[in-house]
Parts: structure tokens; C-alpha cells; sequence
């Protein structure tokens, strides 16, 4: 088999792969920044949370109109903003800590999820909200996965400083009268955007790994958020190619394929990446003079 | 500058869960004076700071800050709030103080930029406006948040133990930053637990012990029998507290 056929003739010879790479890049390249975000302000797992609690809202959605994008799209929206926002409020207002308040909503959730996809669906229709099935991609699922990712771009040019203030010294940017909690809100709900954007390709379960796993690597490449963000999109961006020509000549499901490749990608950076890596602690090990 | 902004206190009371922090406070830090604000842990004195920001809100009585807009106010909280491996260089750490002129949007031009070199280099961290926040020492970072207050340019300073964990030669060098402001006319109100530093540098005292214990000139606050009576805090909530009964002033 040649490199040609290897690497380029699948999506030129098939439609669906073509979309499915497409799909695939602009949601890497849209979850970059919000991944790089999730695990500064140490809410990695978080976005976890948020994407089982679009579960139910997704399903409900799935219940009164079959597998209607629109109707699947908008409920998981609001079943995502609805757990975060619940959340956030008996975190502030009751003794229960944030993560433990997260952890009991997103448990009912994927409770209430599955069951609810169970009384219409069947089993298939069930693994395909929980794991996607990203070479399925239709035209409007690939316009929604787009314009997604261009108000996140958007959003993100236009909130960036406000966000960096806010995740590194709330208490210093509420002094100065800058909109700390519109901030936060805005950032949850880019979240949950790129969560639903990102279920109809990979499921709830699995895009978070595309959003989390780069974002994580991209630590051990780079020291400022900047270069961080440009490296997760690069690692998601090579993540979804390699995961979608693995799953084509191999025949495995494709968005495990995607996110293994970019648990590899992540494991490779613990290993040797330029900053904190294992590689680098044991070179370290033989300090500068003076 | 114009008037120094003052902070009226009446009966204030701030609490946790009603129980209170501080406790039937009333008096004036004057415009333009520079007060250390002691006692044992526990008394209440970041959470004085917090009322005067807005952080906290008072359950009892009143604060108010005549004088100043809340832009003016410049506030130091403790430094274990904040995330020291933050990925953020440390001309961007101080930059943020110049948000009142930038805001989140405007860009920081070059004429900005010399004033944000130029105030790394007054807390003496020249040199190191591309080193990541992270590779900072705690008392280098201490001069990085200094110098961001420098900037701020405010007219009422709030610090939180700003030398905490710091070298007495830093503290030194940033003591005389706050000096400085103090001359300038602005108001400046310090968490301290020196009170050698105190009683050298800083003329008005309030000690607290979550009731008032003595508020006035240094010399006259801290005294032996004072800093004896700010001692018998009872750290530990009583749980099965009463409600406090005195009346309003």
C-alpha cells in the first residue's frame, strides 16, 4: 500500500470521510481554547460533568422529534446550562463543594438520559447519542460544527483578557469593576456549545476527550496560554486525522480511535514534551552553575 | 492629588454564617492616613478588608468609602489566593494594572508599556518581564503583585499581609513603596503581623481582636495591656453562640 493510499485516498475516494475530517478539525480547533481554559481554572473534569448533563435534554429532544438536529441541539443546550448554572448556585449557597454538587447532578443526568432515549430508541439509537457516529455527518450537522466553532473563535477574540484576568485573580478583576461572573457565564456556555456541537460527531462521552486530552498535552509544550491553545488545536487537529484513517483501514469504531490517538499523543507528552515532562525532570537532574 | 478617599465605619459587623468576624466596629480611617490593622488570627482583620472591597457584606451596621470610586480602590488579598504556576509572563501580571486606562479591550501601547517596565523596575524585578510567573521566588512575586499596584495608580490601598513569607529585605524595599504612597496623599490600610515594622513605620493602629480593641496613634495602641487583651480571643465559634443582644448604635 502506498503512502498515497495510506494517508489521502480515503477522503478523496469517500464523501463521508471528507465530512468527518471536516467535522472533526473545526471541532479541534474550537475545543482548543476552551479545553486550555477547562484545565487552568481546574475544571477538567467539569467538562466531563457538562457533557452527560446535555444528556437528558438531548434525549428529550430525541423523544418528541426522532434524530431532529435542531430539536436534539437546542435541548442539550439547555439541560448543559441548566445543570451548570444548579450547580454553581447550591455550590454558593450550600456547604456541598462544586465538584460533589457536579458529580450528583451529571449521576441523575446520565440516569435520566438513558432512560429516556430507552423509551423511544432502541439500543443502537442509544450508543449512537452516547458515542456519536462522526462518518454520519449531514450538511447541517457540519454547518452547525462550524458556526459553533466561528462564535467560539469570536467570543474568545473578544473576552480573552477579561478571561485570563478572571481565571487567574477573580477577586482583583471584580476591584476593578470588570464583569468577573458575565465572564464566567459566557465561558460556560461556550462549553456546553461546543459539547452539543461536538455529541452529534463523537457522543456526549467521548468529546470531551477531544477538548480535555489536547488541552492537557499542551502543557508540556508550552508555558504560555497562548501557545498552549495553538498547541492543543494542533494535537486535536492530528488526533482526529489519525484516529480517522486508523478506524478506515482497520475497520475500529472511529471516535475511540480519535481519542486513544490523542491519549498516545498525551502520554507522549508526559514522556518528552519540552516543559515538566519525565524527560525533561530527569535531564534537569544535573543543575545550572551559580 | 485631590481629596484622599476616607472609610466611615458605624457599628459594622461583618460575619460567616452569623457568626461574626468582626464585631460592632465604629471609626474613621481618616483621608490620607496609613493604618496597620493587627491582631491575633482569627480576628477579623482580612475580612475588615474584604467589607471595605465589597467581598463581604456587612450584616450589621454600615461601611462606607467617601472619596473614591470602587476603580480607585486597590486591593491585595493574601498571596495564597492565587495561583502561582499561572502561564503568564510577568510584564503581564503587572500590565493588569493598568486595566482602569486599558480596559478589556484597548490595547496596551508602547507608552504603557515604558510605564510598566518602569514600575518592574521600581519593586527591582528589571529584567524580568519575559520570565513566566511561575519561575518567580514567593517574594519576587510579591514585588510582580507590587508593581501591578503601582500601576493601578489607586488612591485608597488595601494590602493583606503583603510581607508574609517575604525577606526583611524585600519587605524593606516594598515598605518604602508604601511609604511613598502614604506621602502622596493616598489612604492606605495594612494587615501586619510585625509590630516591630508597625510601631517603626506605620502611625495609626487598629487592633482588633474581632471586637475592637484600640483604634488611634501606634504608640498609644500598642501597649501591653492591649496586645494582653487582644490575646484572650477565643479562636473556635461557639457553636451554641446566643444572639448578640447589643443594641444598634
Amino acid at each position: 500500500m502506498t503512502t498515497f493510499n495510506l494517508l489521502v485516498a480515503p477522503f478523496l475516494e469517500f464523501g463521508f470521510m471528507r465530512r468527518a475530517l471536516i467535522g472533526c478539525l473545526a471541532l479541534s480547533l474550537s475545543g482548543a481554547p476552551i479545553g486550555v481554559f477547562l484545565v487552568l481554572r481546574r475544571m477538567s473534569l467539569m467538562g466531563d460533568v457538562m457533557s452527560h448533563a446535555i444528556l437528558p435534554g438531548a434525549a428529550i429532544g430525541f423523544l418528541l422529534s426522532g434524530f431532529s438536529l435542531f430539536a436534539m441541539t437546542l435541548g442539550g443546550v439547555v439541560a448543559g446550562l441548566a445543570v451548570a448554572l444548579a450547580a454553581g448556585f447550591i455550590s454558593r449557597t450550600t456547604p456541598l463543594k462544586e465538584d460533589a454538587s457536579f458529580a450528583s447532578f451529571y449521576l441523575v443526568s446520565l440516569g435520566l438520559g438513558v432512560l429516556i432515549v430507552s423509551l423511544k430508541g432502541s439500543n443502537v439509537d442509544l450508543l449512537h447519542v452516547l458515542f456519536g457516529n462522526v462518518l454520519a455527518l449531514d450538511d447541517a450537522a457540519i454547518y452547525l460544527i462550524a458556526s459553533i466553532a466561528t462564535v467560539t473563535f469570536l467570543a474568545f477574540a473578544f473576552v480573552y483578557r477579561l478571561l485570563v484576568a478572571e481565571c487567574f485573580d477573580p477577586g482583583f478583576l471584580r476591584s476593578v469593576g470588570g464583569a468577573g461572573g458575565a465572564v464566567h457565564f459566557l465561558f460556560l456556555v461556550l462549553v456546553v456549545l461546543n459539547l452539543v456541537g461536538g455529541f452529534n460527531a463523537l457522543g456526549t462521552l467521548m468529546v470531551v476527550g477531544l477538548i480535555i486530552l489536547p488541552a492537557a498535552s499542551s502543557r508540556f509544550w508550552s508555558e504560555s496560554i497562548g501557545g498552549q491553545i495553538i498547541a492543543s488545536a494542533l494535537i486535536a487537529v492530528v488526533s482526529s486525522y489519525v484516529g480517522l484513517v486508523v478506524s478506515y483501514h482497520v475497520a475500529v469504531p472511529t471516535s475511540p480511535a480519535i481519542i486513544l490517538t490523542a491519549g498516545a499523543i498525551h502520554a507522549l507528552s508526559l514522556l518528552v514534551g519540552r516543559h515538566g515532562s519525565f524527560l525533561r525532570q530527569m535531564l534537569r537532574a544535573q543543575h545550572l552553575r551559580g | 492629588m485631590a481629596s484622599s478617599p476616607a472609610i466611615h465605619c458605624r457599628d459594622l459587623t461583618l460575619s460567616y454564617r452569623r457568626h461574626p468576624a468582626v464585631h460592632h466596629l465604629t471609626g474613621t480611617f481618616a483621608p490620607g492616613s496609613f493604618t496597620a490593622v493587627v491582631g491575633p488570627n482569627g480576628a477579623g482583620k482580612s475580612t475588615l478588608l474584604k467589607g471595605i472591597v465589597g467581598l463581604v457584606r456587612p450584616d450589621g451596621g454600615s461601611i462606607e468609602v467617601t472619596g473614591a470610586r470602587r476603580s480607585d480602590i486597590a486591593y491585595l488579598p493574601q498571596q495564597a489566593a492565587l495561583d502561582r504556576g499561572f502561564p503568564m509572563r510577568v510584564l503581564d501580571l503587572a500590565a493588569m494594572g493598568l486595566w482602569r486606562r486599558t480596559g478589556p479591550f484597548r490595547r496596551i501601547g508602547a507608552a504603557l508599556l515604558r510605564e510598566v517596565e518602569a514600575a518592574l523596575d521600581a519593586v527591582g524585578l528589571s529584567g524580568f518581564e519575559e520570565r513566566m510567573v511561575g519561575s518567580l521566588s514567593g517574594g519576587q512575586f510579591q514585588r510582580a503583585l507590587f508593581a501591578r499596584l503601582l500601576l493601578q495608580d489607586a488612591r485608597l490601598i488595601l494590602l493583606d499581609e503583603p510581607f508574609a513569607a517575604i525577606d526583611g529585605r524585600t519587605a524593606d524595599a516594598l515598605l518604602g513603596l508604601v511609604g511613598r504612597w502614604h506621602r502622596e496623599g493616598r489612604t492606605i490600610i495594612a494587615v501586619l503581623h510585625d509590630f516591630n515594622a508597625v510601631r517603626q513605620h506605620i502611625p495609626k493602629t487598629l487592633l482588633i481582636a474581632r471586637d475592637p480593641i484600640a483604634w488611634g496613634p501606634t504608640s498609644e495602641v500598642l501597649t501591653e495591656a492591649n496586645i494582653a487583651r487582644s490575646r484572650g480571643l477565643d479562636e473556635a465559634f461557639d457553636s451554641d453562640a446566643e444572639l448578640c443582644e447589643r443594641p444598634a448604635a
